[in-house]
């Protein structure tokens, strides 16, 4: 099924992907229509276009491809499915998801992967194919988030208050050097190489996605990032 | 060095009465009752309790009962013994003060400063036991144009709404801050008496998905539960912005209270600090919320009202000029007093503004700018009785939010220690052994029996005013007088003085 979004309203545009019988859409001409395919389960749904804030919020399983940018919020409190960006996503991407996967080709804003959190078999994961703004994985109470660093262009991997308060998951910068100023509730591993395991597969997925060859991108020095502790706060208060 | 802190508090056991049976110090989760078996009597050590009253309402013979001390440092106007102590535990520990339930201060109560109405002769009195007296509402947006097609018929579409039978809700406490049995008795009160209750920010437990019709699911910073199930099997959803106990910080549950099932219904990891940041990180302006209202409603196909819960702040009543605008359909206020299962003292003995005040700002703005129908209004933060419902109702409240008076009815006693996880009562507690003391069949209906008792006061106030409906009492501040209350708070609250007339 296609659907021309030129001229809908949101509302309209969301009702018609939410209504429709078969499980194949495409959206063409999207141009900043927002809440798309939130709470979404089962459907794919391709965008052409700039889809607007909070496409995929509390996605329940679908999956969802960009040929374009997406805006802020995308994946905000996503729960299962697959949103794949062949661009760049704009601030909160992935805040408080729980589970599915985030494949971004290009670059993400501030807040990436914020409050992030796995449970059980849910474990939600960002790729990243160029670089983050600051906060990325804020908070971060599970989960996997990969930043790999594709022209970077003289410009930081990621910005300033990495992992602040990260209290769960890990992270894998792709990178020679330890990025400077890391918070102190986190911990920094150096490995030569991406070990087989589940940043691996992602990352495959993520080169498979987009055309790229992953020996390249496996094969490179990474950085882990995983929290010193699952009780960050724990020696902080007096019973009064 | 630690130095030592007098106890507070005194057990005090008769002698005489005290048949040795132990049962007190089975009971005490704090340990401060033991048996000395050879001098064979009992022993209480003072410095471990809470004063939490499960001994003394437990004990068959009525042996005991708990002092205030009447140790003293020297007497002295500014630094009173706690302060003198407050001082104390931080220089020994260096942590912040934390502290559980309602702002304990002596600051003005304002529902004690006001005073209502009744008619006498003219507009006669109404009897409740005789006439029918409605306290039934619908909280959502109200549709101020009213449109109609050729033939006469309505042609506006109403927004959804929540009926109430009953102009009380039960505020948000979580899965985690209380035990599943509080939260059974909530979850079945609400059903009985045709109200709601409240998730907080903890989820959902699988059990209390058959209760989704009575039932409002909060989804706050940390969005724990928070997921498309949950989402659907609610009646409304809550975004939780801010909490009267303690505005402008989010919220820590510490990862020894995350039990196996609390971490099924939060859906984390058990152990693992369940951290609410303060803001929203995805909310930074009036836009920002409307996003995520939006993006709720558009999640539910915009069947369910969506509530914007915020703390009462100096500014609330431009906060809430904003909300209203912003899609939501109730507005959510939470006073000063309101209760917490934890919050660092200095927050919220410092921080906030009182409920009545905020209500009566928050309504008056929303009229003056012609929005009062955009959103209905619910006031929590410390809600005592039906009088207080009564005169939030008439400051500009649709209904009210009760969180500690529903705590004292399932047992509590409001020894405010909520925070050490060992509660005597089996509410603010995941210990099993804990827990089972409160029986929700027990504690349901002494909810039930508390808010049905409410609502006939409620009743027979309405009458004596000459209202015979909860409706027509909505922001009919006419029906208040303020009693030992400056010019200032009397415009503040927007009420005449006692004994000036219409």
């Amino acid at each position: 099924m296609r659907i021309d979004a030129k001229g809908l309203h949101f509302s309209a545009l969301d009702r018609a992907v939410r209504e429709a019988q078969e499980r194949e859409i495409i959206i063409e001409n999207c141009i900043g229509q927002r809440y798309i395919a939130c709470g979404l389960a089962d459907k794919s749904v391709t965008i052409e276009g700039t889809p607007g804030n909070a496409l995929g919020a509390y996605l329940n399983g679908s999956v969802i491809s960009v040929r374009g940018n997406v805006q802020e919020a995308t994946g905000d409190t996503m729960n299962g499915g697959e949103i794949v960006v062949y661009g760049s996503a704009g601030d909160a991407t992935g805040y408080a998801m729980r589970g599915g996967k985030i494949f971004i080709r290009e670059d993400v804003g501030y807040r990436c992967g914020i409050h992030m959190k796995a449970y059980r078999e849910n474990k939600p994961s960002i790729v990243i194919g160029g670089r983050a703004g600051s906060f990325l994985g804020e908070y971060q109470a599970g989960g996997t988030i990969v930043v790999l660093g594709d022209n970077l262009q003289g410009k930081p991997l990621i910005g300033n208050f990495c992992g602040t308060g990260m209290h769960g998951g890990e992270m894998y910068l792709r990178c020679e050097r330890i990025p400077t100023r890391l918070p102190v509730q986190v911990k920094a591993e150096r490995l030569v190489k991406l070990p087989e395991g589940e940043a691996a597969q992602l990352v495959r997925e993520w080169c498979k996605k987009f055309g790229k060859d992953s020996d390249g991108y496996l094969h490179s020095t990474y950085y882990k990032l995983t929290p010193d502790s699952a009780n960050p706060y724990k020696q902080m208060y007096t019973a009064n | 060095m630690n130095i030592y802190i007098q106890p507070e508090y005194e057990v005090v056991r008769d002698r005489d009465r005290c048949i040795g049976c132990r049962v007190c110090e089975r009971q005490c989760a704090n340990l401060v009752h033991s048996y000395d078996a050879e001098a064979g009597k009992m022993q209480a050590d003072s410095a471990l309790c809470v004063n939490c009253h499960r001994c003394v309402c437990v004990c068959p013979t009525h042996a005991l009962k708990i002092v205030k001390s009447d140790d003293t440092y020297k007497v002295n106007g500014n630094w009173g013994n706690q302060t003198i102590n407050e001082v104390y535990r931080q220089a020994n520990s260096g942590g912040v003060l934390l502290s559980s339930m309602g702002n304990p201060k002596e600051y003005p109560v304002f529902w004690d400063k006001m005073l209502i109405n009744a008619s006498q002769v003219t507009n006669p009195p109404i009897d409740p036991l005789r006439e029918p007296m409605e306290t039934r509402l619908w909280l959502g947006k109200r549709t101020s144009v009213i449109e109609r097609d050729e033939r006469g018929k309505l042609k506006n579409k109403l927004s959804p709404q929540l009926e109430l039978k009953v102009p009380i809700l039960f505020s948000a406490m979580s899965y985690g801050s209380i035990s599943y049995n509080a939260h059974e008795s909530l979850a079945r009160a609400a059903q009985e008496l045709g109200t709601f209750y409240n998730t907080g920010e903890g989820g959902l437990h699988k059990d209390f998905y058959k209760y989704g019709k009575n039932t409002i699911v909060q989804v706050a910073s940390g969005r724990f539960g928070v997921y498309k199930d949950y989402l659907d099997t609610a009646a409304a959803i809550e975004i939780k912005m801010g909490q009267g106990a303690k505005p402008g910080i989010g919220g820590h549950l510490p990862g020894e209270k995350i039990s196996a099932d609390v971490s099924e219904t939060r859906m984390i990891p058990q152990g693992v600090d369940a951290i609410s940041p303060a803001p929203h990180h995805d909310i930074y302006s009036i836009e920002d919320l409307r996003q995520l209202v939006y993006s709720l409603k558009e999640a539910t196909d915009y069947k369910k009202p969506v509530i914007v819960k915020i703390a009462a702040v100096h500014n609330c009543a431009a906060i809430a000029s904003g909300i209203a605008r912003s899609g939501a359909d109730i507005l959510a206020i939470d006073g000063y007093r309101g209760g917490t299962g934890a919050a660092p003292t200095r927050i919220r003995d410092n921080v906030g503004i009182p409920i009545e005040l905020a209500l009566a700002q928050v309504d008056q703005r929303l009229r003056e700018e012609g929005i009062r129908d955009e959103v209905s209004i619910l006031a929590g933060g410390s809600i005592r009785s039906s009088a207080d419902v009564i005169k939030a109702i008439a400051l500009g409240a649709d209904a009210c939010y009760i969180g500690t008076a529903a705590l004292l009815a399932l047992g509590c006693h409001l020894c405010r220690t909520c925070h050490t996880g060992k509660c005597n009562w089996g509410i603010a507690t995941q210990r099993p052994d804990l827990v089972k003391r409160l029986n929700p069949d027990i504690g349901y209906k002494r909810l039930v029996n508390l808010v049905t008792a409410w609502n006939h006061e409620i009743q027979e106030m309405m009458g004596g005013m000459g209202i015979n409906s909860i409706e027509a009492l909505r922001g009919n501040r006419l029906m208040l007088r303020g009693i030992g209350l400056t010019d200032t708070e009397l415009s503040v609250l927007g009420i005449k003085y006692a004994g000036e007339s219409m």
